[in-house]
């Protein structure tokens, strides 16, 4: 056995997503001069911030060999959970009781009810031996029906000016969502790699056996990272319902899926152990640009939603042969 | 006749083989032998197209062979069974014979009729008295193994390549395995062996390959070697034998358990512990023979916490009553179990060496309570490479790029990391060169002299004899022998291993 040289190999897949991205804007910007002005450019990664954030948590998931295909809709419950307190507060008639939210306050009855339902996720997951793709498939249920049952299906809308500051504002430049983002991710990336419970993650996914012998208490892990993965789908909600002024009852629909996309095309496997959050962020910003893209190139939605699942397939496709050689 | 001419292989920067040459010869066993991590297993694979981006030559019957895949090289008559055996666990043995080449009926459908004939006619051919519609999963790994020389007959191959066939079964499986080899040998097949266990070779071999390093070194008459010749010849120097035990009384009791039962998994089955009673005592190394199925692995598994709900009886660490009820509750009382199977419970084959060995420790590299001290655990693994010889030339490398025996040091390293007081070994040698298996076994007379106690389980009895201090022996479920080591004999150890219905 010779070393002939040291691994160089290993950033490859990122600067192949990298050179996918640059080729994608390249086309865009081709096609479209208003591809590559300063505002659409914020546009993009405000739109982008949202998807971010639940990828994040779903990386963290998909890494213990998990998914999560209820985000979608705790985003859409913590969103309004929050709007709903904060716009009408608590009433308990019974007891002649009024509560009212400050906006803080609200922010933080919405995520830590995010948290929880991930909690709950985990607590199935783990209590009960469920698959993780049908505990979270059930929430997914549950958590749209609570959405309409605490909404009565009306948007709750007008949440005041100080409120849209999440979703709309500035700070040093640039806007508040991308800051949040930013921080999530950099958050996460500290985790995975510098941090007890990132690798505990990853060795979940390599190998749970080998996990629990080797002292690792998996379950703690497991619900800790859904509960994380629940609390960001409720920063994603509180984004999306601060920038709409409004929470929708059918808001986050499908955002599971972009979620996973955004997993997959970073490199991230689905059977757990491998990917990177770096992978993933990349991975969602291939399909905010992409969802832009199409948007201002003026493509029929129908045909938008082929081009993207077509865009999936081919980066995975390329990551896989990528990683054969 | 099957020859390899200047084969020469690379992964990613590390030549794993260079220029090999190498002359198989039909109607013989051909021992392919040489210290881990040399080549042997990358060169079956070349040879039985797993890899079939090489430099060189294969040259079969007499004409060049450009192998396109596994499927191809069956095709040709040439089968491998892997060092890690690669059946599907949750199919049947007959599904697993015919997996990707099922026979159908004339209507298309699965002719399970069929397979099942044929396939208990295999089993016939390999000894494995099973029914083939048996999942894979209930069989024990010697009985795997035969599935998987059944499923090489099936294909009436002309060449079988075996690495390392008996790194996981008993000596009667040996056996067993043996006659098997007999027979195809005498049919004029071409048998290709790897193997770790010397002795055996001799037994079985006709010829012999030595590798090193990616070369081939030697090749000749196994009649006309020596064990010690082979092993220089391995190693290039000679090989220091492990250090005498002298003979020590051991006063200070570490572990002792009492009165162990483990009910068995399925409800109506028997125990598959029996009232286990023993000791070890401090800086003793005590060694726990049975045959495959004792329960020697359901006893380590229970003293490591594996077992909450289905094992009763006491256990004292320290002359003091503990409750082992998980892995984290005995790695806390200073317990360390190396596993039997890397693959499934050792090793998280595509993560980092490092990784791999720091796993279990890293409450104790942080800084701050909570951020990962890389450069601390870079110097653990850098440490532990050197320490048990791991061959490779970063810590960063992934685990399952290393050849089988330098994957097994691994899993011992993450376990000696944990500076345990009681360390339990479930065969540690598997797949571990010859002197390697040496190092390994002063080390644990090193781990021992600094106050370690050791249970060794082996399906080994030299192994056994040369490591322990004390021998005990299981048979069905029991304790069948205590004894001091100068008293055991292989005879002796033998008698009581096979230990039919002792009176409780
Ligand atoms: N997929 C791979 N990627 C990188 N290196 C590899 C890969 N497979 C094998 N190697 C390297 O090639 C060398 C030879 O490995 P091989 O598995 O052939 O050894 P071996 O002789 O079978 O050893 P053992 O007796 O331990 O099974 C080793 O140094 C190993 O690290
Ligand atoms: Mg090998």
């Amino acid at each position: 056995m010779i070393a002939i040289q040291k691994n160089n190999t290993i950033n490859l897949a990122r600067l192949q997503s990298l050179i996918a991205l640059l080729f994608l804007c390249a086309i865009i910007a081709i096609l479209s001069d208003k591809f590559l002005t300063m505002d659409n450019g914020w546009n993009v990664l405000r739109q982008i911030a949202v998807n971010v954030c639940i990828s994040v948590g779903m990386t963290l998931i998909v890494l213990t060999a998990g998914i999560d295909l209820s985000v979608g809709s705790v985003l859409a419950l913590c969103g309004a959970i929050t709007a709903g307190l904060l716009k009408n507060g608590v009433k308990v008639p019974a007891a002649d009781l009024f509560i009212g939210f400050t906006i803080l306050g609200a922010l933080l009855a919405g995520i830590i009810a995010g948290a929880l339902l991930g909690w709950f996720n985990g607590f199935v997951i783990t209590k009960f031996k469920v698959p993780p793709f049908v505990a979270t498939l059930a929430m997914l249920t549950i958590a749209r029906g609570l959405t309409m049952l605490w909404t009565q299906g009306h948007p709750i809308s007008n949440l005041g000016p100080a409120f849209s500051v999440i979703g709309t504002g500035w700070f040093l430049g640039i806007p508040v969502p991308v800051w949040i983002a930013g921080v999530v991710v950099l958050l996460a990336i500290f985790i995975t790699r510098q941090t007890r419970l990132g690798r505990y993650i990853y060795a979940i996914g390599g190998n749970e056996n080998a996990a629990i012998l080797s002292g690792i208490s998996i379950n703690k892990v497991k619900l800790i990272v859904y509960s994380i993965a629940g609390a960001l789908a409720a920063v994603g909600g509180i984004m999306v319902t601060s920038r709409l002024d409004s929470a929708q009852p059918n808001a986050g629909t499908g955002y599971e899926l972009d979620a996973i996309a955004a997993v997959v095309i970073g490199g991230t496997s689905l059977s757990g152990g491998k990917g990177s959050i770096g992978g993933t962020v990349m991975g969602a910003v291939i399909i905010g640009v992409l969802n832009n893209g199409l948007v201002l190139l003026n493509v029929s939605p129908f045909w938008q939603q082929v081009v993207k699942g077509a865009v999936i397939l081919v980066a995975v496709i390329i990551d896989k042969g990528g990683k054969k050689k | 006749m099957l020859l390899a001419r200047n084969i020469t292989k690379k992964f990613a920067g590390v030549v794993a083989l260079n220029n090999v040459n190498l002359e198989l010869h039909p109607g013989k066993v051909n021992a392919i032998i040489g210290e881990n991590g040399a080549g042997k297993s990358t060169l079956m694979k070349v040879l039985s197209g797993v890899y079939i981006d090489y430099e060189g030559e294969i040259i079969y019957n007499n004409e060049t062979l450009r192998l396109t895949g596994t499927k191809d090289a069956e095709a040709k008559g040439i089968v491998i069974i892997h060092q890690e055996l690669n059946l599907v666990p949750g199919l049947s043995i007959a599904e697993n014979i015919f997996l990707g080449r099922e026979l159908c009926t004339s209507f298309g459908m699965l002719d399970k009729k069929e397979m099942a004939r044929q396939s208990k006619k295999l089993l016939e051919k390999v000894k494995l008295n099973a029914d083939p519609g048996t999942l894979v999963a209930d069989l024990k790994v010697g009985q795997q193994q035969l599935v998987e020389i059944a499923k090489a007959l099936y294909t009436n191959a002309s060449v079988i390549i075996m690495d390392e066939p008996t790194s996981a079964i008993s000596d009667k499986e040996v056996d067993n395995l043996f006659m098997i080899i007999n027979e195809l040998r005498n049919e004029g097949k071409t048998i290709v062996y790897i193997s770790h266990k010397l002795k055996e070779l001799f037994t079985i071999a006709d010829r012999f390959v030595v590798m090193r390093d990616g070369c081939s070194v030697e090749s000749g008459l196994m009649a006309e070697m020596t064990q010690d010749a082979l092993i220089r010849k391995m190693t290039g120097r000679a090989v220091n034998g492990p250090t005498s035990t002298t003979v020590q009384t051991f006063t200070e009791p570490v572990l002792r358990v009492e009165n162990i039962h483990l009910k068995s998994a399925s409800r109506h089955g028997a125990h598959v512990l029996t009232d286990i009673s023993f000791t070890l005592h401090k800086g003793e190394i005590v060694g726990l023979y049975g045959l495959m199925g004792a329960g020697r692995t359901e006893l380590m598994e229970t003293l490591f916490g594996l077992h909450p709900k289905r094992a009763t009886g006491k256990i004292f660490i320290n002359e003091k009553a503990v409750q082992l009820q998980s892995p984290i509750q005995a790695i806390r009382q200073g317990i360390a179990l190396v596993p039997e199977d890397r693959k499934a419970h050792g090793l998280m084959l595509d993560q980092k060496i490092k990784t791999n060995i720091s796993i279990t420790v890293l409450n104790q590299l942080e800084k701050w309570g909570i951020v990962l001290h890389n450069k601390k655990e870079t110097r653990l693994s850098k440490d532990y490479i050197q320490r048990l010889g791991i061959k490779t030339h970063s810590e960063n490398n992934i685990a399952g790029n290393l050849s089988g025996g330098n994957q097994q040091k691994i899993v011992l390293a993450k376990w000696l990391a944990t500076n345990p007081s009681i360390l339990l070994l479930d065969e540690p040698t598997r797949g571990i060169d010859i002197n390697a298996r040496f190092e390994i076994y002063n080390l644990m007379k090193k781990l021992a002299e600094a106050g370690m106690a050791i249970l060794l389980v082996s399906s080994e009895l030299p192994e056994i004899l040369t490591a322990s201090d004390r021998v005990l022996v299981m048979a069905e479920g029991r304790l069948t022998a205590d004894m001091p080591v100068r008293e055991a004999t292989e005879s002796n150890v033998l008698k009581y291993a096979i230990q039919h219905n002792i009176t409780a």
